[in-house]
């Protein structure tokens, strides 16, 4: 049940074509994420983390190789409504109510009023946010609007979540914090993540398998399967085991960064 | 108060130059009278005389304050020498044009937004059509709608339409073009319809681009149906007294219905000013 293949990128590349030449932005990528992994993916920027997200979720497409999400092409997965995306910035409509945009998606997919209802109480209490149903966005701080943003992409029925460096913009106790929530919302779901950071405690405190990658062209140069139980207390950043983990990922970077 | 002060005391140095104005435009006509009479004028007298002449050539504020009293407070709505007869009449036509100028620019908008071939081919006909001169046309629309037996006050509208669809459509171009890539994308991973994300996500999106767009058309969409009474042999309207003023001399009914035109605009276009506040405000974009 666990080895279950959700996304399977085979030599996958990704050029851009710029007024400036060509941007290899991916190169023979492979890679494979497994049923109810939580997969984090660092690099410093540039490196194509963005990118190879973006592949997987058809909004972009590859120049060469393949790639399947849920065993199907991405740009199926996508019209089955397989994954949700949570963007840098959480992107709530201002004119709508918080509930309102947790149940966007759910009007666009077609689920029945009742259904809405029971659904945006739920996310809204797994993201610790009951209560905020009637409240517009002005009115909750970055980390809570991220919080509703994340419910909203939790809403309907994807069983993989794609999430580009949801807490880029906030500070590192309110990043702690949601670490910890998404943690405990991942045991919760069982969904697949893929979470791109650029933070080594960050990927090392989430994951179960951290792809370090690095630019020019952007590819991947380490894949490594976190030792570390599911369960997590913050304090477990002070373990040795963790500390190696972040050797190594720390290494990774700095190998991918030698040879240009 | 401190906002106030500046604004009054422009108010003032403006209404001073007024007077002053007057008296050097008006005084060679109160000379010839006094000369054919044979008398001199003292200061008081010439003064007196330039602000108080039946046909001026610059009427002053008192003037035109009390030919408005007269024509608006003292006159029957109903009757023909009502002002607010008049500016009603300009303000039926003024809003039909405005309604259906604000439809075609919305129509034409959503077209060019999603469709390619509507984008390359319809857009340089809408700047095209803000080169010609609205008095050329304006007689001709008349004249032509005459002809096929639709005259009142629908030509009159078509003419503030011509005028006020323009900044109607090079607005809502951009709203509903503002909503940001991460929010297209968004709509994509949703796999949202193109009729979803237009009522979702650019038509709100929209909301101050299309504020903005109305304000400026409701002062052309005004323009245009002045510009629309003038030919129809000035029959009613604000356009048709700037008209019969213009003809018999009645400069001080020119002015007044001026001052009509600029107070009917002012409170039309801070109506929708008032609308775009409590909107905006209700939809967390203000
Ligand atoms: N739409 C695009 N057009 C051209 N170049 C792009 C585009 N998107 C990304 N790139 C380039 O591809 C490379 C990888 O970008 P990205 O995936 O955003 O990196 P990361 O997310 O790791 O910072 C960068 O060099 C970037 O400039
Ligand atoms: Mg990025």
């Amino acid at each position: 049940m666990n080895d279950q293949p959700v996304v399977t990128a085979e030599n996958l590349s990704l050029t851009f074509e710029t007024s400036d030449g060509p941007v290899h932005a991916l190169k023979d990528v492979n890679l494979e994420v497994h049923k109810g992994d939580f997969v984090s993916f660092i690099g410093p920027s540039g490196c194509g983390k963005t990118t190879f997200l973006r592949v997987m979720a058809d909004l972009e497409q590859q120049t060469a190789g393949t790639i399947t999400v849920n065993g199907v092409s991405p740009e199926e997965a996508r019209k089955s409504r397989a994954y949700g995306y949570v963007f840098q910035a959480a992107g709530l409509y201002p004119w709508r109510t918080i509930g309102g945009n947790i149940r966007l998606p759910l009007e666009i997919m077609g689920y029945d009023k009742a259904d809405q209802d029971q659904r945006v109480k739920r996310v809204l209490e797994l993201v610790d946010l009951a209560g905020f149903e009637k409240k517009f966005p002005w009115q909750l701080s970055g980390g809570m609007q991220q919080r509703a943003s994340i419910a909203r992409a939790l809403a309907f029925d994807a069983d993989i979540l794609l999430m580009d460096e949801p807490f880029g913009a906030l500070d590192e106790i309110v990043r702690d914090h949601l670490n910890e929530q998404l943690l405990s919302l991942w045991d919760k779901t069982h969904k697949t993540i893929c979470f791109v950071t650029h933070s080594i405690p960050e990927a090392v405190y989430l994951s179960t398998k951290i792809v370090v990658m690095s630019p020019r062209p952007g590819r991947i140069t380490d894949v490594i399967d976190s030792p570390l139980p599911r369960e997590r207390p913050l304090e477990i950043r002070d373990t040795p085991e963790f500390i190696e983990i972040a050797h190594r990922v720390r290494d990774g970077l700095r190998a991918g960064h030698g040879d240009d | 108060m401190r906002n106030l002060l500046p604004v009054l005391t422009v108010v003032a140095a403006i209404i001073a130059l007024w007077y002053g104005a007057a008296i050097m435009l008006n005084s060679t006509w109160a000379q010839d009278k006094a000369t054919r009479a044979g008398t001199t004028l003292s200061m008081t007298e010439l003064i007196t005389d330039t602000w108080s002449q039946k046909k001026p050539k610059l009427p002053v504020p008192h003037q035109v304050a009390a030919e408005i009293w007269q024509t608006t407070v003292e006159k029957k709505i109903t009757s023909k020498r009502s002002l607010i007869y008049h500016a009603g009449i300009t303000f039926s036509s003024t809003m039909l044009g405005f309604v259906m100028g604000t439809a075609l620019g919305i129509a034409l908008a959503i077209g060019i937004v999603f469709n390619r071939t509507m984008d390359m081919s319809v857009m340089p006909w809408v700047i095209a059509s803000q080169t010609i001169p609205i008095l050329a046309i304006a007689p001709m629309i008349i004249v032509v709608l005459n002809a096929v037996g639709i005259s009142g006050l629908l030509p009159k509208a078509m003419i503030s339409m011509y005028l006020s669809f323009f900044p109607v459509v090079v607005g809502m171009v951009k709203g509903l073009r503002s909503p940001s890539h991460m929010q297209l994308d968004q709509m994509r991973t949703w796999h949202a319809s193109a009729s979803q994300t237009f009522w979702r996500l650019r038509l709100p999106s929209s909301m101050p681009y299309l504020f903005t767009s109305l304000k400026v058309a409701m002062a052309a969409s005004l323009v245009g149906a002045i510009v629309g009474e003038l030919p129809t042999g000035a029959v009613a309207g604000l356009g048709a007294r700037l008209l019969a003023g213009s003809y018999y001399g009645q400069t001080i009914q020119i002015w007044s219905a001026l001052v009509m035109a600029a107070a009917l605009a002012a409170g039309l276009v801070s109506i929708i000013g008032l609308v775009q506040r409590l909107t905006l405000k209700r939809m967390g974009m203000a």
